[in-house]
């Protein structure tokens, strides 16, 4: 069973090898920063799978981690194209 | 002699991976920003929450079947704000202030 | 070939590609990006090789703070209109073309993979000596024993390096906003998606890094994972516009600075008057270490966010 769980988490780990594509074509920024996310969102199950697989259960606290700082960059990046560099998109006046 | 747990579980994780394989092919596949934001958003949840589920099954303790589910609600937390904040900064299509290329 | 093999094997070509992609890239956002799934990656193979405390380092740092401080730099490098990439100067460009560089950074690789090779097999190295002296240490987790305990000298030292470097980048300060207070300020709207996001993960981050401390004495974690995690948390609530950093010239920040480094000193040198600095007498090595990475964890988190919020930028 150990065997087929590190198999879908190479299948993740393809999945992931494409959305690396979308992250180097992209034509706007929106497209890059949503190719990090399922990046992170991937990282975060290959990792749960390896976990399951060889029985290590500290490693759903890496994944732990990974979930609680997927955000960051794309918060950090939607604030920096915002007008004076520390706004929020939801605010009026964009 | 593979015992019904084990069996509920790859099912589970399968299915998982299915869905982050079709939310992958949508982000490349789909044309504009917002369509592939739809598609990202059921890997993030659908895949990524199949996983987890399957995995539980396969976890000893209530302790590490909470901590999985926290996991995934993080993930989806996560994924939920960026969703919104992207759509946000796509829609009022500003100039992209962050990226330029090589001249 | 097993499916482990076709994991590593995979992430090994994985790891390649994502490096050559983000220095190569034309768009500088795409590089950025790149980076964070390296660092992400990255974690995925410490793990693969059993380092768990590593993988949570380098997830923690990889794929959070430096995500920020990248994508911060270049957000300030083109409001700044310095947008150019900067040419090098003839000499280096004669000295080093492209194919100069790539050489030289395939004849590193080469060596450090030749120097590995040289490395005995089954060599356990001062592991057994490590496992023999893991009780006497008052922590069952070996990494954790090896930083705080056999090698303490070196997370102090480590440690007092960050807090110099977080003097460094404040020596930085234009004069008019010396002692001021760093980074922009940040608002967000009050009832938006952000505000909300900012008030509820520092709540659960805070319970993580106090897990990860927590579990450092015998599993996987330690005071560097917890004080990451917290700084990285207290950023994003500074992001949301919930919070707003201290001024540099705040007795109270740099009280925080100090007090992992300081308590860590005070420890070693009562350990200096027993005879052995930085050793602990075995009755009370487990209190004064989880002591000493409580007080770390703080300092921690502390000079990691003032490194990434950087210079001040405005008076308070």
């Amino acid at each position: 069973m150990a065997d087929i769980l590190l198999l879908l988490a190479a299948a993740v780990l393809l999945a992931l090898a494409a959305s690396l594509v979308r992250i180097l074509w992209g034509p706007t920024p929106a497209d890059r920063m949503m190719g990090a996310q399922l990046a992170g969102t991937g990282g975060i199950a290959v990792l749960l799978l390896i976990a399951v697989a060889s029985q290590q259960w500290a490693v759903v606290d890496v994944a732990l981690v990974l979930a609680l700082l997927a955000a960051f960059a794309t918060v950090g990046f939607v604030k920096a194209a915002s007008p004076d560099g520390a706004g929020d998109p939801e605010e009026e006046p964009w | 002699m593979v015992s019904i747990m084990d069996i509920a579980t790859l099912a589970f994780a399968s299915a998982g991976v299915a869905f982050f394989v079709a939310g992958t092919l949508g982000l490349l596949r789909f044309p504009d920003v917002h369509s592939r934001l739809h598609a990202l958003t059921k890997a993030d949840n659908l895949g990524l929450g199949l996983i987890v589920i399957g995995l539980m099954l396969q976890a000893g303790s209530l302790w590490l079947a909470l901590k999985l589910g926290l996991v995934w609600l993080l993930a989806i937390l996560a994924a939920a704000t960026v969703s919104q904040l992207i759509a946000r900064a796509a829609l009022t299509g500003r100039p992209h202030t962050l990226s330029r290329s090589d001249p | 070939m097993t499916p482990a093999l076709i994991l590593d094997l995979l992430l090994c070509v994985l790891i390649g590609a994502v490096a050559l992609s983000a220095v190569l890239a034309r768009d500088l956002l795409a590089g950025i990006v790149l980076f964070i799934v390296y660092g992400l990656l990255a974690a995925v193979a410490w793990v693969r090789l059993d380092a768990i405390d590593v993988a949570l380092a380098e997830a923690a740092i990889g794929a959070g703070l430096t995500g920020i401080l990248l994508v911060g730099a270049a957000a300030r490098l083109r409001r700044r209109g310095e947008g150019k990439n900067v040419e090098p100067t003839r000499g280096m460009r004669r000295a080093f073309g492209r194919a100069g560089q790539l050489a030289l950074c395939a004849g590193g690789t080469a060596a450090l993979i030749a120097l590995a090779l040289t490395l005995p097999r089954d060599g356990a190295g001062l592991r057994p000596l490590a496992e023999q002296n893991l009780a006497a240490s008052g922590i069952s987790n070996p990494v954790t024993a090896v930083l705080l305990n056999f090698r303490g000298y070196d997370t102090l030292l480590e440690v007092v390096v960050l807090l110099a470097a977080v003097i460094g980048v404040w020596s930085l300060t234009p004069d008019r906003f010396w002692g001021g207070v760093p980074g922009l300020r940040q608002h967000a709207r009050p009832d938006g998606v952000l505000a909300y996001f900012g008030r509820l993960l520092p709540a659960v981050g805070f319970l993580v890094a106090v897990h990860l401390l927590w579990a450092g004495a015998d599993a996987p974690g330690g005071a560097f994972q917890a004080g990451t995690v917290l700084a990285a948390v207290w950023l994003l609530a500074a992001m949301a516009g919930l919070t707003d950093a201290p001024a540099v010239s705040s007795r109270r920040l740099r009280l925080l600075l100090v007090l992992g480094p300081a308590f860590f000193l005070l420890v070693g040198s009562m350990g200096a008057f027993a005879g052995v600095f930085l050793g602990y007498p075995p009755s009370v090595s487990t209190a004064s270490i989880l002591a000493i990475e409580v007080l770390l964890a703080i300092s921690i988190a502390a000079m990691l966010s003032l490194l990434v919020l950087g210079v001040p930028r405005r008076l308070p």
